[in-house]
């Protein structure tokens, strides 16, 4: 049978100087198929419409819409609440900037991951328009999409215990992001180089590996391995950079 | 108020806005990107097909050429395109897909040996060769004559967009996110740039630029149903039209895709009739051997789309909350097919739907899907009627898509286009300088300003955005959906019309303070229902069926008469758009002729003697 779902949602306008964190409760009688994304927009359109929330795709792709749902970070919009009980709270994702109610500002912080982690192929082959594609095995090519597939959610980051204690910790997502260029024959950059972005407290000798970006990463990438080889390549590296005979 | 200074504004950040954005950048100029949302958030993230390029490389592409695309392209606008913007595009894909590989797109490559396809239902084999290992292979897409489609895995727009977002960042490129664009700053002849509201904070700033770019996407959010991000609501078209000069082309040429699902309209792919998917009503009947006895389901999408919507409306649609929809029936295509080669679709399902595809029938309807109209461009993205306003990507109106786009050239454009206007923009920026007048940019920045004033405190009435915008959508579906005719158009652009009177009476109900969503509604519907019109209007002067318009009272494509493409503008306080038309093509490298699907009779330019 139909159910009323109860929802407690985070409200906070910080531009608003009446404003004060607070939670605000609203009813809504269940469909067939709801979503957040549908719970939500009806919650907007007929009951208060300054509720603040983000979507983009609403298909699952574009990691706009992650918020903290009874406790867990996750994307919005494919969450259906047949899957949840009829108490719903919804919470921003801690950690990022608020912009308000359940709107987060990721956007700085991911560009600002992106610049860290040099995140982009290091050659200096210049492009040659009237030449064939430089080859490359199709394996290859895979295994680097399967890394390429983190959406920018920021829910692994959100996670994280030492995010919330280091706010400069490239978390889970930029170790993952350096793996993938780790991973790329196109990138010519050095270990060397690749440990002088990672090779500290703020990268990946900061992570405590207790896998609570794997858990709810909603495109389910394989983090732990990523960070495993990351700890495992930088160790070396740090080794080496110890022996100076070996530094190149 | 902030004011921010750049050499080139690009209003948009998906492919098209980013790929000018790092031509420019690359030639040492100051380049912004403005965005509703972080980059990599733009709708070219969702595209999962691919995009097309002849580069020949895989077994069923062998002997393809820029040519047969050019061919494909052109029967794909139904003659509606511009031939010599066509051919650009078709020569120059290659480059930007080799270009792309070089930044790092992962795109899968060709593996030598034998493997198997299915076509039809049916399995066949293909060899691929070994001298074209690790080339970028391809995959078919509907309307096309070879393997065209370049692709990586089911994510080809994210990793595309996350390549070109790298490439931007290397580049020195500032985003601008989480703000939008209100309308532009000109002088009726130069473009200056633009009042941008800031979604953190809800406050005004100027952007004064030498060049503007618009690459503001499709329009879809115009549709209640559609499969286009939330954000595509037309931001940039709105603030081209509001100049009262620059005119939008083809604005009736929507594309309505035949499965979207329901509720959400999240597309499940074309591949899913491709391998023997069938079409059930509510009495579970599969209809569309009844209409289409040889193609059935595995008609073009227009025709698909129009049967299903002439179905529901003889009352045979399943009812639902979110209204009519029909069953797509893949069952019978076992879990090892569903698992391998409809992997997607198998997560949609289960994710947006949970339900098992495998055991359970999936709930579909036709939905909007892509915007051929836009902004209308010379060959080199130069907009009509403004200096120093450029246009790329779905926002532009370029125009090789006619009145029908070929599925996987949409995407590919983006980077193409952004190629060519990218270089146009630099050549430009290199030879024009311009001034900025303070009095005149006051003027724009106040008159925003005292929108957003009059809305927070209902100084014009107190009507709801969010009934406003349904009856927009109302008027729509019901006018200027996937079947048009005489009367319900008329119908419709009256509805839209009182709409639009109502868009000047809202108030808003919240207190409009910070990133205030029910403010931004307001700001932008008005120009939705400007939009609307343009689509409703033109559909309605239209008198023909070409590509995916198609009218019921005129089912012959007249080329005799509408060998022409529509070009809307916006006179300010006008109540309808004015209506001009110019040749679709100045060169003819094919005359116009037969798509080869869909049918139709023809009515010739020039009828024989
Ligand atoms: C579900 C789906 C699947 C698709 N699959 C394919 C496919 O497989 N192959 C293919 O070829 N095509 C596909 N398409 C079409 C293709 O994805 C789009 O046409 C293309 O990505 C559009 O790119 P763009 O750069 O023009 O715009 P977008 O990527 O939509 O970017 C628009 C940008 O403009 C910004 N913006 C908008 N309004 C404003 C404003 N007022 N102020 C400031 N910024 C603004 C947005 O934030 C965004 O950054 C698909 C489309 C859909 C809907
Ligand atoms: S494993 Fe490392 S990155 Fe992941 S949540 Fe734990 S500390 Fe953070
Ligand atoms: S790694 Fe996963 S959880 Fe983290 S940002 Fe990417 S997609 Fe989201
Ligand atoms: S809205 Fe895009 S992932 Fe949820």
């Amino acid at each position: 049978m139909a159910r009323n779902l109860t929802f407690s949602i985070f409200r906070y306008n910080p531009q608003d100087p009446v404003s004060v964190p607070h939670t605000d409760t609203f009813v809504l009688d269940e469909t067939n198929h709801m979503t957040l994304f549908i719970a939500l927009n009806r919650i907007r359109e007929e009951q208060d419409p300054g509720l603040q929330f983000d979507f983009c795709c609403r298909a699952g792709i574009c990691g706009a819409c992650a918020m903290v749902v009874n406790g867990r970070p996750g994307l919005a919009c494919h969450t259906k609440t047949k899957d949840l009980p009829d108490a719903i709270t919804l919470m921003p994702l801690p950690f990022f900037t608020l912009v308000g109610d359940l709107s987060v500002d990721t956007g700085t912080w991911f560009r600002n991951m992106a610049q860290r982690v040099r995140s982009w192929v290091h050659t200096d082959k210049e492009f040659d328009p009237k030449a064939l594609e430089e080859r490359m095995d199709n394996a290859v090519a895979e295994e680097i999409y399967e890394l390429e597939r983190c959406i920018e959610c920021g829910c692994c980051v959100a996670a994280c215990g030492t995010a919330i204690m280091r706010p400069d910790f490239l978390g889970a997502a930029g170790l993952n992001r350096l793996a993938r260029f780790v991973l790329d024959p196109r990138d010519k950059r050095t270990e060397q180089d690749y440990f002088d972005i990672v090779g500290n407290d703020q990268g990946i000798f900061g992570c405590m590996g207790l896998l609570a970006c794997e858990d709810v990463c909603p495109k389910h990438l394989p983090l732990q391995d990523q960070l495993g080889m990351l700890r495992w390549k930088m160790g070396w590296a740090g080794i080496m950079n110890l022996l100076p005979w070996k530094r190149k | 108020m902030q004011t921010f200074q750049t050499d080139l504004l690009c209003i948009g950040a998906g492919l098209a806005g980013e790929r000018v954005a790092i031509e420019a950048a690359a030639a040492g100029f100051d380049v912004t990107c403005l965005s509703l949302v972080p980059a990599r958030r733009s709708h070219s993230s969702a595209a999962q097909g691919g995009m097309q390029a002849a580069l020949g490389n895989c077994a069923m592409g062998e002997g393809d050429s820029p040519d047969v695309h050019f061919e494909d392209t052109v029967k794909g606008s139904d003659w509606g395109c511009d031939q010599e913007v066509a051919r650009l595009f078709c020569d120059n894909a290659p480059i930007a897909m080799r270009q792309l590989a070089a930044w790092g797109v992962p795109w899968n490559r060709v593996v030598p040996g034998k493997s198997t396809y299915f076509k039809g239902g049916k399995l066949f084999e293909k060899e691929e060769k070994q001298e074209k290992e690790g080339l970028i292979t391809a995959r078919a897409f509907g309307g096309t004559a070879k393997w065209r489609t370049c692709y990586t895995s089911d994510g080809t727009g994210h990793t595309v967009l996350y390549t070109m977002d790298n490439r931007a960042v290397q580049l020195g490129v500032v985003v601008h996110d989480k703000v939008e664009a209100l309308s532009l700053i000109h002088d009726g002849e130069n473009c200056l740039g633009a009042v941008v509201r800031c979604l953190k904070t809800g406050e005004l700033r100027v952007y004064l630029a030498r060049v503007t770019l618009i690459a503001t996407g499709g329009f879809g959010r115009i549709y209640r149903e559609s499969t286009n991000a939330v954000i595509n609501d037309g931001g940039g078209l709105i603030i081209a039209l509001d100049t009262g000069v620059v005119p939008l082309g083809n604005m009736e040429a929507v594309q309505f895709h035949p499965t979207g699902i329901v509720p959400t309209d999240i597309l499940v792919t074309e591949g899913c009739r491709g391998d023997g998917g069938t079409l059930l009503d509510k009495n579970e009947h599969r209809f569309m051997p009844d209409y289409e006895p040889d193609k059935s389901e595995l008609a073009s999408r227009d025709v698909v789309s129009r049967w299903m919507t002439h179905h529901m409306r003889q009352g045979l649609g399943v009812p639902s909350p979110y209204g009519d929809h029909l069953w797509l029936d893949i069952r019978h295509l076992g879990c090892q097919h569903l698992a391998t080669k409809l992997r997607e679709v198998d997560e949609i399902c289960k994710n947006f739907l949970g339900i098992d595809p495998s055991k359970n029938l999936i709930p579909v309807r036709p939905t909007q899907h892509y915007s051929m109209g836009g902004v209308r461009t010379d060959k080199d993205g130069l907009a009509y009627g403004l200096k120093g306003l450029f246009s790329a990507g779905e926002a532009a109106c370029w125009d090789m898509h006619g009145f029908n786009r070929l599925g996987g050239n949409s995407l590919a454009e983006t980077v193409v286009a952004g190629m060519i206007v990218g270089a146009k923009v630099v050549d430009y920026l290199r030879d024009h300088q311009v001034s900025y007048p303070t009095g005149l940019i006051r003027d724009f920045a106040a008159n925003q300003q005292d929108r957003i004033k009059r809305l927070i405190s209902k100084a014009d009435g107190k009507e709801n955005v969010f009934t406003v915008r349904n009856a927009m959508y109302d008027a729509l579906m019901h006018g200027a959906g996937i079947f048009r005719n005489g009367k319900d158009l008329e119908a419709c652009v009256q509805t839209l019309q009182e709409v639009h009177e109502r868009t000047n009476k809202i108030g808003l109900r919240s207190n409009g303070r910070g990133a205030n969503p029910e403010l931004a509604l307001a700001l932008r519907l008005p120009g939705m229902v400007r939009l609307a019109l343009c689509v409703a209007q033109g559909a309605l002067q239209r008198t023909e069926s070409r590509g995916s318009h198609a009218r019921e009272d005129y089912p012959e494509r007249n080329d005799r008469d509408w060998l022409v493409r529509t070009l809307a503008t916006w006179q300010p306080g006008a109540p309808l758009p004015t209506l001009n038309y110019e040749p679709v093509s100045q060169v003819w490298s094919i005359p116009p002729g037969e798509r080869g699907y869909g049918g139709g009779k023809i009515i010739p330019a020039d009828p024989k003697e």
